[in-house]
């Protein structure tokens, strides 16, 4: 499954990171690493981009990014 | 001795609010050189002889955007005597990822630990003396906003300037990464050491496939084929690319550092609190109302509560102090033209656009409050779905709307874009944006063509003016800023309120940076558009303008206005003086007609345009042709050289009679 396709709400572990240059080595930086467990909280009034919780932090990123990022063990944490 | 400081840090880290802490007002606002990047400089409070630099906010020092070069640069380079690392608190895992790399500099390194305050009064902590024993880095809890812990960090400043030592090497790297750095370092040490760059920074850099640093070292072609077969057998070892395992190998030393040394319980208030906030300001149905409100109110106050009084009372300032100059020149007998000089020239024209101050300071002060406060990375995640069509992204959309009440700081507020492509391209289609300034344009042309129609040429205008960025940006996108987008991933910044301090220094330095304008730039361009209108080819002074050097300009430049539906040398000399400011269109097409009163302009007018479709191509002509003298000096200002910004004005000109020659010569096969 890919980030892009949780729900508000739901939360999973990454398992890899894809896409290339600038832009995976900036999701890399920002802490979007193998194993770190991330938070989808909304979707963008205008159904883009998407917010996300990670490492005690909130992170906003267009979905089209998010679908280069694999997820597993994806659970509801929350009500949306 | 003299030292030199490097501040350094994650975005939304109290980065500059820290630097007002410790340098107090005493700053100095430049550019990095080649780039547009903003360089602060000031002295360390009561410390004259330490200079700090406040470099970029950054996450990492990756080889892709020109904020984290200029950093790298400045440190290897300019050799600081220390670096100051401000790291938030409340979000340490990921502000420690850029400390790690910066430790890999080699310079003595101090680290702020910021937000302690929020920290502890949502009952967490953290070990501040273990963290210092893990890092091998002195460690101070700060609290930047409140002024805490600010002077015990200077002393730790001034130990470690005069006498520190560089960080130790972090053990973060284990096996195949720690081998291969290892290796690579053998290869590359005499080039590292040739360059003045730090061995095992360079090294991490060349197993990340840095090609700056590869270029920096010189490193030849049988050396990177080695290279290339070390990091190749680790990817296979660890069955990851190079990139993905030192960012996971650093995060997974982070993790390991904050477990032994923060205790968390909870997020802290500021956390919780900004989840409520959001639950408003990004509602699906309402975060887009509540923000033009906001928007809609800032330029309720800006454009008609606060700035016109304002203005007034400064113009009244003005006016005073021209009746006293001109009095006085004429009391001592001083010649026709060099009062003239003073008067319609200095006077005048850059009294004209000092008019401007009390608008662009207002808009400051509410613009810092929306960038302080965190709402500005709010308005980016609304908004970038609609503006990522024409190749920008939400950061964008803030100073693209202020460019509706006024260009200069609209543009000038690109500062804040992080992606130096989207502030350029920002900058060349903000001016768009009709601005207020050319409301009496609208004005005086619908009055005399389209006098029951008001109000719908106006939104079509408006319009056009959107649509015409749009479409700009579309071609620009896809021609002169093809390709190295930087991508949308930003921090959504826990709200806080923003500190009086930082919103008036804020405002202060945009005052500053528009005078210094005023006097040099905008002073030059009024006295020329002076002389051109005052004197003709003999350089006699003239009593009636339609004699003078500009008039006769016009006229040789009228016949380039026949597609557009008018020839008429009134017009173009009226569109030459609106370069000073958008009104003289209107001031100089009524001293040219002579006419007498709204009427007399308006029959005037008639006599000027044949039809009122070449009245509406003058108009469109005027709304998007290049922007004023002011607009134009924050231009140039902002791409950092002339050259960019009058290829920017000529494109905007361009486009202005492409825009005005398609609605004449359209618009001619329906009319007739």
């Amino acid at each position: 499954m890919t980030l892009d396709q949780l729900k508000p709400g739901e939360g999973g572990v990454i398992t890899s990171i894809g896409g290339e240059g600038a832009l995976r080595r900036h999701l890399l930086d920002m802490g979007l690493t193998p194993k770190t467990y991330v938070e989808v909280r909304k979707v963008a009034p205008m159904g883009d981009p998407i917010e996300l919780f990670l490492r005690s932090y909130v992170l906003s990123l267009r979905k089209d990014d998010a679908a280069k990022i694999t997820i597993a063990e994806v659970k509801q944490v929350k009500k949306p | 001795m003299k030292y030199l400081l490097a501040l350094a840090g994650n975005q939304n880290s109290g980065k500059t609010t820290l630097f007002n802490a410790l340098t107090g007002s005493n700053q100095h606002v430049g550019n990095f050189p080649g780039v547009t990047v903003e360089k602060k400089e000031g002295q360390i409070l009561k410390h004259k002889d330490m200079s700090l630099v406040d470099l970029p906010g950054i996450y990492s020092l990756s080889p892709y955007t020109s904020e984290e070069v200029v950093t790298r640069d400045f440190i290897l380079k300019e050799n600081p005597q220390a670096i100051i690392n401000i790291v938030d608190a409340t979000n340490i895992e990921r502000n420690l990822y850029l400390t790690l790399q910066l430790m890999e500099l080699g310079k003595p390194m101090v680290i702020a630990l910021n937000m302690m305050d929020e920290v502890r009064a949502s009952g967490n902590s953290i070990d501040v003396k273990k963290l210092s024993d893990h890092l091998g880095v002195p460690v101070i809890p700060i609290a930047a906003s409140k002024n805490e812990g600010i002077s015990d960090l200077i002393t730790e400043i001034e130990r470690i300037a005069s006498n520190g030592t560089p960080p130790p090497k972090l053990d973060f790297c284990v096996g195949e990464v720690h081998k291969a750095i290892h290796s690579i370092a053998h290869i590359i040490e005499d080039q590292a050491k040739k360059a003045g760059y730090p061995l095992r920074f360079a090294a991490t850099k060349m197993v990340e496939g840095d090609s700056i640093t590869a270029d920096v070292l010189g490193i030849t072609q049988s050396q990177m084929h080695i290279i290339h077969h070390i990091v190749r057998s680790m990817e296979t070892a660890l069955q990851t690319d190079r990139e993905a395992a030192l960012a996971d190998m650093r995060y997974t030393y982070i993790e390991k550092i904050c477990a032994e040394c923060v205790v968390k319980h909870q997020e802290t208030h500021e956390q919780l609190r900004s989840e409520k906030i959001d639950r408003l300001l990004t509602h699906k149905y309402l975060g887009i109302p509540i923000f033009l409100l906001i928007m809609l109110l800032i330029f309720a106050l800006t454009f008609s509560v606060i700035g016109p009084p304002l203005q007034d009372l400064l113009q009244m300032g003005i006016d005073f102090i021209t009746g006293v100059l001109s009095d006085t020149m004429q009391t001592a007998n001083v010649s026709p033209w060099l009062r003239s000089l003073v008067v319609d020239g200095i006077c005048a024209g850059v009294g004209s656009v000092l008019s401007f101050l009390p608008i662009i300071v207002l808009l400051f002060f509410f613009l810092s409050l929306l960038e302080d406060s965190g709402y500005m990375a709010r308005v980016a995640f609304v908004m970038d779905k609609l503006l990522r069509k024409i190749g920008l992204s939400g950061r964008s959309f803030v100073p693209m709307l202020i460019g509706f009440g006024c260009s200069v700081p609209a543009i000038m507020a690109t500062r804040t874009l992080s992606s130096d492509r989207d502030r350029k391209m920002t900058i060349v289609l903000t001016p768009f944006m009709s601005c207020s300034a050319k409301l009496p344009i609208y004005g005086m042309i619908t009055m005399a063509f389209f006098p029951h129609h008001a109000a719908l040429v106006m939104i079509t205008l408006y319009v056009t003016g959107i649509l015409v960025a749009i479409l700009s940006g579309l071609l620009l996108k896809n021609t002169l800023f093809k390709g190295n987008s930087v991508p949308f991933v930003m921090e959504l910044p826990a709200y806080r309120l923003p500190s009086g301090k930082s919103v008036l220094l804020h405002m202060w330095q945009k005052a500053k940076d528009f005078l210094r304008k005023a006097f040099t730039i905008i002073f030059l361009a009024a006295i020329v558009i002076w002389f051109l209108q005052s004197f003709d080819w003999s350089l006699n002074l003239v009593a009636d303008s339609a004699d003078s050097i500009l008039a006769s300009i016009g006229s040789v430049i009228a016949p380039i206005f026949i597609p557009l539906g008018f020839n008429d040398w009134r017009a173009s000399t009226a569109l030459i003086a609106g370069f000073t400011a958008k009104e003289a269109v209107v001031s100089t097409l009524t001293v040219l007609t002579g006419a007498v009163g709204e009427s007399g302009l308006s029959m005037a007018l008639q006599g000027i345009f044949p039809t009122s479709l070449s009245a509406f191509a003058f108009l469109a002509f005027a709304i998007l042709y290049m922007p004023c003298v002011a607009a134009f000096a924050a231009t140039k200002r902002e791409l950092g050289s002339y050259h960019a910004a009058i290829g920017a004005a000529a494109y905007q000109t361009g486009v202005a009679y492409v825009v005005a020659l398609l609605i004449f010569q359209i618009g001619r096969l329906f009319i007739g």
